[in-house]
């Protein structure tokens, strides 16, 4: 090989090193499988991710329909975010299948299932079936809670420094940023809500006992008789008995469930309807999750002032 | 019930702190060794025509006027290692005498790894032609087969053993191109080299071994789809099935298909309802006869000649409510006269209402009635109540 081959070689070589050295700039392209992991994504990911959600902040999680244009999300995705704990097991397996990503594989550096860093509630002792739709491993409306949102925001930043580590001095510094801001958010949310220590509240889904925990509230029913199964008179009247013998008069109802059972319970009760997401976005001007936590903290304290 | 995940979890909930569990990430997923499920389907109902069996002709169809057990699916599925995902199907069914028959429906590994949006199955499994052909009687939105998939592919589907590869095409919007090779010969591969196709030409069938790659069944297939908006979305696909048929050593067999499926779901919906949706197949099979000796009378013989098939069902499918779900099917399958007279190819045309519940998504008692014209045999009347229930993980549906 002569002296000037091996210089162009060379050359070549060390062109083709600086353009992997300095790679144009490319988003991290993030999937969240629900609206407020999105948010969290968004936070910690700054202008380094372009996020996407699959499910709609109006909608149920639990059922959403595994659509040919989510496996082509999935496809091109650096990193998939997902709440586990069976949350999403009715429609992401088949996507996943199909979307053929080996980036999103359980484990990978670019799948974050954030349910594993949490405490989970309610995790059944014994269970089957007849308890209705019980989830084997804990409770997984687990996001309503900001010391939960504190570890996945975390988690979050940790999995994005692993995919992305060129930018992992950023997204530690927006980590940091997050969790002062909730850190203050939360102690505000805290005051606001001192007063009503204790208070008794009623839910649709028993989906709100990580607030309630975590805010010192008491869910004393829930118009579902069993998770998943719809409510019936005689478990209505028993909601209704409840409410009377406690002086619980708050009833909250996310987007998707059936408002007008919580009114007719309502009705009877003297209770007040409020009308809560567990999802940014899902109600109007709530995009973030301190926008969506502020809202609750204040739709919760004005119901229990009123009603006291 | 997944014991395994249950003691995990128990394991990890004694009051550790959420921050130290942040640090030190316990496991905890959805993925055990192996998930296994089981559905049960049973019927029962009444018809006007004596001899159920030649009214409802699908392998999960009720069976006789009272009960029938059409199906008992014990499902197995897992991840084999980072490299492929593993699927069985083990089907338990009783036939109208009541005898139990067992059946390895489908058993395929999948693999999980493959470069350039390639996909590879292999094993014995249902061909992706259409929209329903591969999905089981559980996903199904009525209590029987539609006619026009038991015109091509006969009582238990187009199924085999063989290879699938598929290509997901690197556009902005779905696309998937798949295509599937699969022995030509055996007792699903009705329109092909099935020792069952008497049924369709009369003939004694062919038998011989695979002469050379042309002897194997091909079943290519082409779908994409797109969101009409944030709550509509269509999903359209075109199939072919080309391969040899036992009716003589030369003769062979193309079936065509185009499917299309529409659903709109409430953006407020709740366990998945309200909905609608709208689904339609229409297939047509050109199936050259060779001349061949008829089955029953060894006197007699049928000159070669081309017999052509067309089909289609359209239903739409409302869930009212959560739980709650109504349905209406219009059906009919067509066949050209040939010499051998085949009641399976005869002119038919069907329309079935139904309502469905389910008191939950593992539970589900379906009522439906059945309008049948057969022509030469006039109409039958037939109500059906589908029962059936759900144990285990159940794999989640595909869209």
């Amino acid at each position: 090989m002569t002296t000037l081959t091996l210089r162009i070689l060379a050359t070549t070589a060390a062109l083709a090193g600086l353009g992997a050295a300095t790679p144009p700039a490319r988003k991290l392209d993030v999937v969240a499988t629900t609206p407020d992991l999105a948010a969290l994504a968004t936070a910690i990911g700054g202008d380094l991710v372009e996020v996407k959600a699959l499910a709609k902040p109006t909608e149920d999680p639990h059922f959403v329909d595994a659509k040919p244009s989510h496996i082509v999300t999935l496809n091109r995705a650096d990193v998939l975010i997902d709440g586990g704990a069976e949350l999403e097991l009715g429609w992401l397996p088949p996507l996943l299948e199909s979307a053929r990503n080996g980036k999103l594989a359980a484990g990978a550096p670019g799948r974050i299932s954030v349910s594993q860093g949490i405490r989970l509630l309610e995790v059944p002792t014994t269970f089957d079936r007849s308890q209705g739709d019980v989830h084997a491993l804990g409770n997984p409306h687990f996001l309503i809670d900001p010391v939960n949102v504190k570890v996945i925001a975390g988690q979050i930043a940790d999995h994005f420094a692993l995919v992305d580590p060129a930018n992992a001095a950023v997204f530690k510094a927006n980590l940091k940023t997050f969790n002062g801001a909730l850190d203050a958010k939360e102690a505000g949310w805290q005051k606001q809500l001192e007063p009503y220590r204790g208070v008794k509240i009623v839910t649709y889904h028993n989906d709100f006992v990580y607030l309630a925990e975590r805010f010192n509230l008491d869910v004393v029913e829930t118009l579902e008789p069993k998770p998943g199964i719809a409510p019936s008179p005689a478990h209505l009247a028993k909601v209704i008995g409840t409410m009377k013998a406690q002086n619980a008069r708050v009833i909250l109802v996310q987007p998707f469930q059936n408002r007008k059972t919580a009114e007719t319970v309502a009705r009877q009760t003297d209770a007040l309807v409020l009308d809560i997401a567990q999802q940014p976005g899902a109600i109007p001007n709530t995009g973030t999750y301190f926008d969506l936590m502020d809202y609750i903290v204040r739709t919760l304290a004005t119901a229990f002032a009123e009603k006291k | 019930m997944r014991v395994q995940h249950l003691f995990t979890a128990c394991i990890i909930a004694v009051g550790v702190p959420g921050a130290v569990l942040a640090q030190q990430p316990a496991p905890r997923t959805s993925g055990a060794y192996m998930n296994t499920s089981f559905v049960g389907l049973m019927d029962f109902g009444w018809s006007t025509e004596p001899d159920v069996g030649s009214l409802q002709l699908g392998d999960h169809d009720p069976r006789v006027r009272g009960f029938s057990i059409p199906n008992g699916e014990l499902a197995l599925d897992g991840t084999v290692d980072p490299y492929f995902k593993g699927f069985t199907n083990i089907v338990y069914k009783l036939d109208a005498q009541g005898e139990t028959g067992v059946e390895l429906e489908e058993m395929y590994f999948l693999t999980t790894s493959l470069p350039g949006n390639l996909q590879l199955k292999g094993g014995q499994f249902f061909a992706e032609f259409g929209r329903q052909n591969p999905q089981h009687p559980h996903a199904w939105a009525f209590a029987d087969e539609p006619l026009v998939l038991h015109r091509m592919f006969g009582p238990e589907g187009l199924r085999s053993q063989g290879l699938r590869l598929s290509w997901l095409v690197p556009t902005s919007w779905y696309t998937e191109a798949t295509v599937g090779v699969f022995n030509s010969a055996g007792g699903t591969t009705f329109s092909f080299r099935s020792d069952e196709s008497a049924e369709i030409h009369g003939g004694a069938p062919d038998e011989r071994d695979v002469r050379d790659p042309a002897d194997l069944l091909v079943v290519p297939r082409v779908a994409t789809s797109f969101d009409l908006s944030s709550t509509q979305t269509l999903l359209v696909g075109v199939s072919g099935a080309f391969g040899p048929n036992s009716s003589g050593p030369d003769a062979r067999t193309q079936i065509y298909g185009t499917d299309l499926y529409w659903k709109w779901k409430s953006p407020r919906a709740h366990q998945g309802f309200p909905f609608v949706s709208f689904q339609a197949e229409g297939m047509t099979r050109r199936y050259t006869a060779g001349r061949r000796v008829s089955s029953e009378n060894p006197n007699v013989t049928f000159s070669d000649e081309v017999l052509r098939d067309q089909g289609a069902y359209a239903q739409v499918v409302w869930g009212i409510k959560p739980l709650v779900v109504a349905g209406l099917r219009g059906e009919f399958a067509t066949g050209s006269v040939a010499a051998f007279a085949s009641p399976t190819r005869a002119n038919r045309v069907r329309v079935s209402p139904n309502l469905t519940w389910y008191p939950t998504e593992f539970s589900k008692f379906r009522l439906q009635y059945n309008y049948d014209f057969r022509d030469g045999l006039g109409p039958d009347h037939s109500v059906w109540m589908q029962i059936e229930f759900l144990l285990g993980a159940h794999a989640a549906h595909k869209f």
